[in-house]
């Protein structure tokens, strides 16, 4: 009798268990390409997946059907901190104000060259 | 009222971006209606994408020789990366993958209405490539320009890829038109039945388009309705001239003084009915798509338990 109700609770957890795997969605990956020798990784989008072998797979099929590039990574979206755009203002004005920065700020006199 | 003012404030910031044709990216701030539009148009577009696979792949395994049907399959696999890029963009707005498929099968979300319609015949995939991608084509053409980045890049994507099915489309209609009285046929039966289909996969016309003017307000649209139909019964025609097909419209008359066809009649009641689910094949259609997520169960399953698994071996070896 124990057993027989045992055997039911673990049925029904493993069922339990089933369901929930069958239903967890896939996480979410941001997929970087690089599409030749000589440049850096270019963010293309993104695509589901249960791992980063996966991941990666599927970043192939969907991204790279047409030689678009020669080097995959993929990133999961939650690891992914972005600055927030409300604070674009203050966060890149003062670059604005430091033109000195730039080679045009500076006087060369004419005649003067490989500068 | 501090709170409607910011609110206002921040309306008109976002038109101003807009008017000068500077990009929205998904964290920027945007208007509530905005973000629906887009995920409404977006997922739409995606499961028209992933719809669209069925009437093709239904003859994958009929092609008459190996090119072709090594090209379907090519066309049929970027039809599915499509519907990935697309879901990708809705996610960008913080939509779910999962609920808008979810939203397909139970009737909620919409589909291109052209995909309910059968494809009978071998010249069906010609019809289909030519003039069902086509018209997408020209739909989504200016979509590449669209004022929400994600969606506009993914369209740039799409567009590329788009080409070489439009034209792999012609090429079928193209041998069959100058094969044997039977194989012309078959090709003009084809024309017959998807050209006024397509010819409606505009939408509705103008004056009865509800979301027209806000979306080119917002630049989600470009072209009317009306004008991107237009585009194509002008593009088209010399087409099918070209390989002696004829259009099954007796209305059809070059017009001098608009430098472009006038067309007969669409049938939009046969629109809406379709529209409204009593197409040829929408029934078909969803329950495919359904039985495919279920089936597909035990897929997603094994996978999270895979996953699973090795994170605690990698976690076990860490420690
Ligand atoms: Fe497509
Ligand atoms: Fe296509």
């Amino acid at each position: 009798m124990h057993t027989r109700k045992k055997e039911k609770r673990e049925n029904l957890e493993e069922h339990h268990k089933k369901y929930i795997m069958a239903n967890k969605e896939w996480p979410l990956w941001e997929v970087f390409i690089r599409s030749k020798q000589g440049l850096s990784h270019k963010h293309v989008g993104s695509l589901r997946a249960s791992d980063e072998v996966m991941a990666i797979e599927n970043a192939r099929d969907v991204y790279t059907r047409r030689s678009e590039g020669i080097s995959i990574w993929v990133i999961e979206s939650s690891n992914v901190f972005a600055s927030s755009p409300d604070n674009a203002d203050s966060l890149y004005d003062p670059a604005n104000s430091k033109v000195y920065r730039h080679p045009t700020f500076y006087d060369v006199p004419d005649g003067i060259e490989h500068m | 009222m501090k709170k409607e003012q910011d609110i206002s404030e921040l309306e008109r910031k976002f038109q101003e971006k807009i008017d000068q044709d500077i990009k929205i990216e998904p964290k920027d701030w945007m208007p509530d209606n905005y973000r629906k539009t887009l995920i409404r148009q977006i997922s739409q577009h995606a499961h028209s994408e992933v719809v669209g696979m069925l009437p093709e792949g239904n003859w994958i395994t009929r092609a008459p020789n190996l090119r072709r049907k090594a090209v379907l399959l090519a066309k049929v696999q970027d039809e599915a990366g499509h519907g990935l890029y697309l879901y990708s963009a809705t996610e960008t707005l913080g939509a779910d993958r999962e609920d808008c498929i979810d939203d397909l099968h139970s009737g909620k979300a919409k589909y291109s209405s052209i995909f309910n319609y059968p494809t009978l015949t071998w010249a069906d995939m010609g019809a289909v490539g030519w003039l069902v991608d086509g018209a997408a084509i020209m739909n989504q053409v200016p979509l590449c320009r669209c004022s929400y980045g994600p969606y506009a890049r993914a369209m740039v994507k799409v567009c590329k890829e788009e080409s070489f099915h439009q034209r792999q489309g012609y090429e079928i209609m193209m041998a069959l038109a100058a094969g044997s009285v039977e194989q012309k046929e078959m090709a003009q039966d084809a024309l017959n039945r998807f050209w006024w289909p397509s010819l409606m996969m505009f939408g509705p016309p103008d004056e009865d388009s509800k979301h027209t003017k806000q979306s080119m307000d917002w630049r989600i649209k470009r072209h009317s309705n009306d004008e991107l139909r237009q585009m194509m019964v002008d593009i088209t025609v010399p087409q099918a001239e070209a390989i002696g097909l004829t259009i099954p419209d007796a209305d059809l008359k070059w017009n001098e003084e608009k430098g472009g066809y006038d067309y007969g009649e669409i049938d939009w009641d046969e629109f809406w009915n379709v529209v409204k689910g009593n197409g040829p094949c929408n029934k078909d259609r969803i329950d495919t798509r359904r039985k495919a997520k279920e089936n597909g169960a035990w897929v997603r399953e094994a996978a999270n338990a895979h996953a699973e698994k090795r994170k605690a071996r990698k976690l076990r070896r860490a420690s």
